[in-house]
């Protein structure tokens, strides 16, 4: 019998079973129909220093620079395993920001703070607001979106500390 | 129905059973920093002073504040880090993949290089030291 063999398949049948545990724990998108997408790997690896952010949020071509960079990530170092990296970024692409116009993203903007989307929704917070000790910094979506670590930014559970 | 809950209640005890057997973290540490003939054991001593020496901007401490027995905060991010001092986290330090990477990408952060096995081997030690 192959115990590592047997182990592995039973820690990737756990995992499958997370997934579907947490699917529909995951709260909806803003608005949308479908529960956020979820992935185990992404949760760990991607949440360890702030929350795992929806890949929806940035364009494929963003995801893979930054992917491609993780040594050197906004001033720290996020680098991972070969096969851990692979997970992640083929599960961001799959789910990420499509295009209404079916041209190709510019990939140079890593954040998503600094998306026009980003700036037009959040117009009306003042510069003193996002520098408050209570939020920080503008990526620490979870100060306003107590949901944020859920995957869920819903208007109604918005609360600016 | 029943059947199926059972399976699976089995499947999470194997695989609780077989992350409890894995081997000691430090004990892999303690290997390498034995490869170096002037290695004479941990020293919890060493370790909190590690913690506390700044690098090139942070500590250790600045993330997972002075005292490990607290929960921390990222300094850039702001989200919430769990203590350090297994006295009130027992799961830190028990698998060794987990430890490996976040002292290598913490110690570059930090000090601009990787920590020798001795030096991890310490702080480990320090930080099992620690009393509730
Ligand atoms: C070692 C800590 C660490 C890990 C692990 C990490 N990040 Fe980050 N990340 C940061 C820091 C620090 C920032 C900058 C936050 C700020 O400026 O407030 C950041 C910022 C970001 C931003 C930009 C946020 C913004 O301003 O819009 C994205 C997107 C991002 N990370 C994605 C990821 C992905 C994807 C992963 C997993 C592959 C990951 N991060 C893993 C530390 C980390
Ligand atoms: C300082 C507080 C604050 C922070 C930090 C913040 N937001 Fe928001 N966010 C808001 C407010 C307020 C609104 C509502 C704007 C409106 O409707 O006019 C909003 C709206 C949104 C919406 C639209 C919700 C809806 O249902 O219409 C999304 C999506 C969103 N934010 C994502 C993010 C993400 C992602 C981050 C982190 C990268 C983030 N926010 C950080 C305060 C914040
Ligand atoms: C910029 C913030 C930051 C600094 C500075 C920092 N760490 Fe961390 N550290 C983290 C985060 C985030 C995690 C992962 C979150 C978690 O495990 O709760 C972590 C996890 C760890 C772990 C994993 C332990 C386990 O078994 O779970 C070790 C070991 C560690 N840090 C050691 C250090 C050492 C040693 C230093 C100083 C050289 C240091 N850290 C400095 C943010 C930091």
């Amino acid at each position: 019998m192959n115990t590592t063999r047997d182990l592995q398949r039973l820690s990737a049948a756990t995992a499958l079973c997370l997934v579907f545990l947490s699917a529909p724990l995951a709260a909806r998108a803003d608005g949308a129909k479908k529960p956020a997408p979820t992935n185990p790997v992404w949760q760990e690896e991607c949440g360890g220093c702030h929350v795992a952010y929806p890949p929806r949020f940035l364009p494929a071509e963003s995801w893979k620079s930054m992917m491609g960079s993780l040594d050197r990530h906004f001033g720290t170092d996020a680098s991972l395993d070969a096969r851990a990296a692979a997970t992640i970024e083929a599960f961001l692409v799959q789910n990420a920001k499509r295009s209404k116009t079916g041209q190709k993203a510019d990939g140079s903007i890593l954040r998503i703070t600094e998306t026009k989307w980003f700036r037009s929704e959040h117009d009306e917070i003042s510069a003193a607001k996002w520098k408050s000790p209570a939020v920080g910094s503008a990526a620490n979506c979870a100060a306003c979106h107590p949901n944020a670590e859920k995957g869920s930014f819903r208007e109604r559970d918005i609360k600016v500390p | 129905m029943k059947r199926t809950a059972n399976i699976g209640a089995l499947a999470a005890m194997l695989l609780a059973g077989s992350l409890a057997q894995a081997a000691d973290p430090l004990a892999a540490i303690s290997t390498a920093a034995r490869t170096d003939k002037a290695f004479s054991g941990f020293s919890a001593e060493r370790g909190a002073a590690l913690w506390e020496r700044k690098g090139k901007d942070w500590s250790c401490s600045t993330c997972h504040t002075t005292d490990p027995r607290q929960a921390g905060r990222h300094t850039v991010t702001g989200k919430v880090i769990k203590p350090m001092a297994p006295a009130s986290n027992p799961a830190r330090f028990t698998d060794s993949a987990k430890v490996e990477k976040w002292f290598k990408r913490n110690c570059r952060d930090v000090f601009n290089r990787e920590c020798t096995a001795q030096e991890k081997g310490d702080v480990i030690t320090w930080l099992r030291s620690i009393k509730p």
